[in-house]
C-alpha cells in the first residue's frame, strides 16, 4: 500500500559502495602502499635535486612530477579496488589487447632516448613504456586462460597462455629488455605453478635449468666471467653496484643523516633503479628494514588471502599481481646489495617514474579489488568436512 | 580406489526407463563433478601458494638480511678503491737466463685515457694530443671526445717525454693511469723461447700481462703468482752463448742462401737447452701478427728449431748403428754389403757415390752410405727399430716447456713396413724436430740415458732411462768422430774441441708429393768433445746453397757443418771449455808446442 501511494522505495542492493569496501580491502596492503609511497616521495627528496641540477631543472622538478604521477596513480588505485572482479578482468584483458599492439608497433613508433633500447612512445609532455602497463593486463589475460582451462569440457587454456606469453617475450626481448621478459616469463611459470602444474614437469624445468648454467659455465667463457665477476669477491667502486654497496656500508644502522648522503652525486640512476642505496645511505639499516617489511606486508598478507579464495581466476590473478610486486621489489633489491647480477628495475611505488608508478597503482588497485573479502561458502566446507 | 564413472550411466537408463529427462540428472552430475574439481584445484593452489609465500619470506629475509651484513661491515671506503687495482696483478716475474741475465722484465709506464664529461676544451685537447701522437687523427678524437662516450683509452702506453707534453695540455679530462709493460731488452735473442705478451684485462690502474707465446705462455701461472715474490723465471739458456751462435748462425743464413735456419745447443747430461735459435726471428717486445694465409712457417714466429718437423736424413744412421751395435748385430769393423742400387720392390735405394761392394761399420756411418745403412736396418727389423726410436724420444712430442712444444707431433709412416724401417734408417719417412734430434743425440753421446730436453736451468744430471751402453756410446762416438775427421763432416775439425757428429742432407718433400732435386734441409748433428762430450749442438740449414763454387752444393758437407764448425769454435770457450789435444788417432803422433 505505502509503496502504490509513495512508489517504491530505492533499491539497494548491499551496502552503499564506500562502507563496503573499507569493511572489506586489505587494509594492511593498502595502509603499506600509502606508506611506500611516502617513503617514495621522502628519498625523492633527497636523490633527484642533484639529477635536477645535472640537467638544469628546477631541484626539485623531479619530486613534483613525483607527487603529480603519484596522486594520479593513487587515484587509479583506488578506482581498481572498487570494482568487481569481473570488471577488473575485463578492464585487465582489453588493456592487455591496447598494451600488446603498442608494445608490437615500438619498433616502428618508439623512440629509445639514445639509450640504446627501444622501449618508450614520446608523447609530448612524456614519455610511456608501455611494457610498464603490459604487465597487470597480461596476468589478468592468463589468470582468464588458466582458470578457463579448470573447467569441465574447457579450452587448453594453459597453452594458450604460454604462446602469448612466449609472444610478448619476443618483443620485450627485440627491445630489448631482458629484465621486463625474463619478469614476464616468471610470472607465467609463478601462474602456472599455482594453477596446477604437474610436480614432473617442475622438477624437469628445475634440473633442465641447472643442467644448461653448468654446461654453459664449463663451455662459455664469456658466461663463466660473468658469473666470476659476479661471485668474485671484490667489486670495482667505480661502478654502480661499488657505489651503492659503499652507500649501504656508509649508512651503518641509522643513516649518515638527512641529505647527507653522497651517492645520489655519483649515481646516475639514485632515484630509480637504485634508490634503495640513498635510503640505506641517509636512512641506514632502519628504514631499509621496514620498506623490505612493507613489501612483505603486501605481498605476503595477499598471498595469504589468495589462499583462502574459492574462485580460481581470483586466486591465480591475485597470485600474479603479487607476484610480480614482489619480484620486482626484490630483484631492484637483490640488485643493489649484489645478491643479483645487475638488472634495471624499479622499486614498485619508491622508485621515481610516471609509467612505473601509474602501472604500480593499477597493478596494486587490481590486486586489492581481487583480495576484498568475499564469501567462500566456509559454511560449506564445514559442513562437508562434518559429513563422512 | 573406486573409480567413479564420469557419467552416471545406470541413472540415465532408469530416467529414461521412467520417462525423465535424463539431462537434469546429467547436468547436476555436471555440477558434482566441476565442485570436485575445484576443491582439489583450491587444496591443491593452497599448498602451493603456502610455499611461494615461504620462498618469498625467505627471500625478503635474505635481502633484509645482506642489507643488514653490509651494514654491519665497517670497511672504510678509501682504500678499497687501491685494492681493486690489485685485483689485476700487474707484478709479472722477470725471467733470466741461467746466470741471473734479465732476459724479461717489466717497466713501469703510464696509459692515457679521456674522460670528456670532465674535459673543458675538447678542440683544443684533440688538437694538441694529435701533436703530440702523429698517429692519432685529429678530427676522430675530437668526435670521440664530443659523443657520448664518457671514457676512452687514447694510448695504452706512453713514454714520460709523452706523458708530460699531455700533462702541459692541462685538460682535466685527460687522465693517466699506471701501467707496466713486459720489455726484453735483448730484443730478438731467444724470441722463439720466450714467446711474448700481451694485455689482457685492462683497468684504468693497472692492466694484466698474459703471456701468448713460447715461456712466458707456458709460465703464465707461475710468472703471475704472486704466491712467488716476484722470484725470477730461470732459464737454462745462456745469453753469450745464444748472443755468439745467433749471429753466427745468421751469417751462414745469409751466406749460404738458405731461407731459413735453426740450431740447439744442449747439455748432454742435464738435458739444459743452453741456446735455441730459429731463424729468421721476430722483435718479442713488437711481437708481429700471425700469419692468417700460408704455411706457418713462412712467418718469423714459426719456430723451426721446435715446430718444424723435417726428415733430417743421414743423420738417423747413427741410431741405425748404435743400435745394431746394441743389439751385438755388427761391430765397427764388420763389412756390410753396399753394392748398389738396393732393389726393394719397385723402389730403389742409392748412395751419393758408389762406395765399391762392401764397407766396414765405421764407413758406412763415415761415408754415409745408404745402402749400408738399409741393409744394417733390415738386419734390426721393423719392431725393434721403431722401440729403439722411440726410447730416444722420437715419436713423441717432446716434454720442453714452451707451450707449443707438446703439440708437436713427429710426423710416423702409415705404416712401419720393411720398407720404411730402410728409410727411416737414414733419415726418409720420419719427421722430427730438430730439438727431437738434439736430444736423441745428447743420449747417443752422455753413455746411453734417455734426456728429456729442458729449458729450466738447475735441475741436475738426468738419470733417464738407459737406452744403450756406455760401450756402445763409445763405439758410435769415435765413428762419429772418424765422420768428422775423415769423412763428410771435414769441415766441423775444430781446433782443439775435438767435434764428432753426423751429417744429413735430406730433399724437401714437395708438398704434392715426391721430392724435390734442388731443396735440401741440411743438418749437423754434432757432439763435443768427443771422447767425453758435454755439449750437443744441432744445426739445421732450410734450403741453404752454397753458390760459390762452379755449380751450387748443396749438401751438409758443404753447408751446414761450416756453421756448426763456426758455432761451436765461437761458443765452446764462452761454455767453459778447454781447448784440449786431442792425440790423432791411428799415427801416433803426438803435437807438441815449442
Amino acid at each position: 500500500m505505502t509503496e502504490m501511494v509513495y512508489g517504491a522505495a530505492p533499491m539497494r542492493v548491499g551496502d552503499p559502495i564506500l562502507p563496503r569496501w573499507w569493511r572489506t580491502v586489505d587494509k594492511w596492503a593498502l595502509s603499506s602502499v600509502l606508506l611506500l609511497f611516502g617513503i617514495g616521495m621522502l628519498l625523492g627528496l633527497a636523490a633527484s635535486p642533484p639529477l635536477a641540477a645535472r640537467n638544469g631543472l628546477d631541484p626539485f622538478h623531479y619530486v613534483e612530477r613525483q607527487a603529480l604521477f603519484g596522486a594520479i596513480a593513487l587515484i587509479v588505485m583506488f578506482a581498481f579496488s572498487m570494482m568487481s572482479p569481473d570488471m577488473v578482468r575485463r578492464l585487465g584483458v582489453l588493456g592487455f589487447v591496447v598494451t600488446f599492439v603498442a608494445l608490437a608497433l615500438l619498433p616502428v613508433l618508439g623512440t629509445d632516448f639514445g639509450k640504446g633500447a627501444v622501449r618508450w612512445y614520446s608523447l609530448g609532455f612524456g614519455s610511456v613504456q608501455p611494457s610498464e602497463f603490459l604487465k597487470p593486463g597480461f596476468i589478468m589475460l592468463v589468470a582468464w586462460l588458466m582458470s578457463a582451462s579448470q573447467e569441465v569440457n574447457s579450452p587448453p587454456g594453459k597453452s594458450f597462455s604460454f604462446g602469448i606469453a612466449i609472444a610478448v617475450v619476443a618483443f620485450l626481448a627485440m627491445q630489448p629488455d631482458f629484465g621486463q621478459a625474463a619478469l614476464i616469463l616468471f610470472i607465467w611459470g609463478v601462474m602456472y605453478f599455482v594453477a596446477g602444474a604437474p610436480l614432473a614437469l617442475l622438477m624437469g624445468v628445475a634440473g633442465l635449468s641447472v643442467a644448461t648454467g653448468v654446461v654453459a659455465y664449463n663451455n662459455s667463457e664469456h658466461f663463466a666471467r660473468r658469473i666470476d665477476g659476479f661471485l668474485s669477491a671484490d667489486i670495482d667502486p667505480r661502478t654502480q653496484i661499488g657505489y651503492a654497496i659503499d652507500a649501504i656500508r656508509e649508512g651503518g644502522f641509522l643513516g649518515v643523516g638527512l641529505g647527507e648522503g653522497q651517492v645520489k652525486q655519483v649515481l646516475p640512476d639514485a632515484h630509480t633503479d637504485f634508490i634503495i642505496a640513498v635510503a640505506a645511505e641517509e636512512y641506514g639499516l632502519a628504514l631499509v628494514l621496514a620498506t623490505i617489511t612493507l613489501y612483505a606486508i603486501i605481498v605476503l598478507g595477499s598471498l595469504y588471502r589468495l589462499i583462502r579464495e574459492r574462485d580460481p581466476f581470483i586466486r591465480l590473478a591475485g597470485t600474479g599481481l603479487a607476484c610480480i610486486f614482489g619480484a620486482q621489489a626484490l630483484i631492484n633489491m637483490g640488485v643493489a646489495v649484489r645478491l643479483l647480477p645487475a638488472k634495471g628495475m624499479t622499486l614498485p611505488f619508491v622508485s621515481y617514474g610516471g609509467s612505473s608508478l601509474v602501472a604500480g597503482g593499477i597493478l596494486m588497485g587490481m590486486l586489492l579489488a581481487l583480495t576484498r573479502k568475499r564469501p567462500q561458502g566456509e559454511i560449506g566446507d564445514i559442513l562437508r568436512r562434518k559429513r563422512p | 580406489m573406486i573409480r567413479t564413472p564420469l557419467r552416471p550411466l545406470a541413472r540415465i537408463l532408469d530416467a529414461r526407463a521412467r520417462g525423465e529427462n535424463p539431462e537434469a540428472i546429467e547436468r547436476e552430475n555436471l555440477r558434482l563433478r566441476h565442485e570436485q574439481m575445484r576443491d582439489r584445484a583450491r587444496a591443491r593452489a593452497e599448498g602451493r601458494l603456502l610455499i611461494l609465500g615461504f620462498l618469498f619470506l625467505c627471500a625478503f629475509t635474505a635481502v633484509g638480511g645482506r642489507m643488514a651484513v653490509l651494514a654491519a661491515s665497517d670497511e672504510p671506503g678509501e682504500p678499497r678503491a687501491i685494492a681493486s687495482g690489485a685485483a689485476i696483478v700487474a707484478q709479472r716475474a722477470d725471467i733470466t737466463d741461467r746466470r741471473g741475465r734479465i732476459l724479461a722484465t717489466n717497466l713501469a709506464t703510464h696509459s692515457l685515457y679521456a674522460q670528456p664529461p670532465l674535459m673543458i676544451d675538447k678542440a683544443r685537447a684533440a688538437r694538441e694530443l694529435a701533436e703530440i701522437f702523429p698517429d692519432l687523427d685529429r678530427d676522430r678524437l675530437l668526435r670521440q671526445f664530443t659523443g657520448k662516450r664518457k671514457f676512452l683509452w687514447i694510448k695504452r702506453q706512453i713514454s714520460p717525454e709523452q706523458m708530460q707534453q699531455v700533462h702541459d695540455i692541462g685538460d682535466p679530462g685527460l687522465l693517466f693511469g699506471p701501467r707496466e709493460m713486459r720489455l726484453y731488452p735483448n730484443g730478438k735473442l731467444a724470441a722463439h723461447v720466450l714467446g711474448g705478451t700481451r694485455f689482457g684485462q685492462e683497468g684504468v690502474h693497472s692492466a694484466e700481462v698474459v703471456g701468448v707465446a713460447g715461456v712466458e705462455k707456458a709460465f703464465d701461472e707461475y710468472l703471475r703468482d704472486p704466491a712467488n715474490g716476484a722470484a725470477p723465471l730461470r732459464l737454462s739458456l745462456d745469453l753469450t752463448v745464444q748472443a755468439a751462435a745467433r749471429r753466427v748462425l745468421a751469417g751462414g743464413m745469409t751466406l749460404l742462401n738458405a731461407k731459413g735456419a735453426a740450431a740447439v745447443l744442449m747439455d748432454v747430461h742435464t738435458g739444459e737447452v743452453i741456446s735455441l735459435i730459429s731463424l729468421p726471428d721476430f722483435d718479442p717486445n713488437d711481437r708481429p701478427a700471425p700469419l692468417n694465409m700460408g704455411h706457418p712457417s713462412d712467418s718469423p714466429l714459426f719456430n723451426r728449431a721446435v715446430q718444424g718437423v723435417y726428415e733430417l736424413g743421414s743423420t738417423f744412421k747413427t741410431f741405425a748403428i748404435a743400435q745394431a751395435l746394441e743389439l751385438g748385430l755388427v761391430e765397427p769393423d764388420t763389412m756390410i754389403d753396399t753394392e748398389g742400387p738396393l732393389r726393394w720392390g719397385k723402389y730403389s735405394i742409392n748412395d751419393f757415390h758408389d762406395y765399391g761392394d762392401k764397407l766396414s761399420v765405421t764407413d758406412v756411418i763415415v761415408e754415409s752410405s745408404n745402402i749400408g745403412t738399409a741393409h744394417i736396418a733390415q738386419k734390426i727389423g721393423a719392431e725393434r727399430q721403431r722401440d729403439f726410436l722411440g726410447r730416444l724420444g722420437l715419436l713423441k712430442p717432446t716434454g720442453l716447456e714452451m707451450v707449443e712444444a707438446p703439440g708437436i707431433e713427429p710426423l710416423l709412416p702409415a705404416k712401419w713396413s720393411e720398407l720404411s724401417t730402410m728409410t727411416i734408417s737414414y733419415g726418409h719417412g720420419l719427421s722430427v724436430s730438430p730439438l727431437h734430434l738434439a736430444a736423441a743425440y745428447a743420449t747417443i753421446a752422455n753413455g746411453g740415458r734417455r734426456i728429456e730436453p729442458t729449458l729450466l736451468a738447475g735441475n741436475g744430471v738426468q738419470q733417464g732411462e738407459r737406452v744403450i751402453s756406455e760401450t756402445v756410446s763409445a763405439k758410435v762416438r769415435k765413428m762419429l768422430r772418424q765422420v768428422v775427421v775423415r769423412g763428410t763432416a771435414s769441415m766441423a775439425d775444430v781446433e782443439g774441441y775435438a767435434v764428432a757428429g753426423k751429417t744429413g742432407s735430406a730433399d724437401k718433400p714437395k708438398p704434392t708429393g715426391g721430392y724435390y732435386k734442388d731443396r735440401v734441409i741440411s743438418t749437423f748433428a754434432s757432439m763435443f768433445p768427443a771422447d767425453d762430450p758435454r755439449y750437443v749442438l744441432v744445426v739445421t740449414l732450410d734450403e741453404p746453397e752454397d753458390r760459390t763454387g762452379s755449380e751450387p752444393r748443396r749438401t751438409a758437407g758443404w753447408t751446414a757443418v761450416p756453421v756448426a764448425a763456426e758455432i761451436i769454435r765461437r761458443v765452446a770457450p764462452l761454455l767453459g771449455l778447454r781447448p784440449a789435444i786431442e792425440p790423432a788417432p791411428g799415427f801416433g803422433v803426438t803435437l807438441a808446442g815449442n
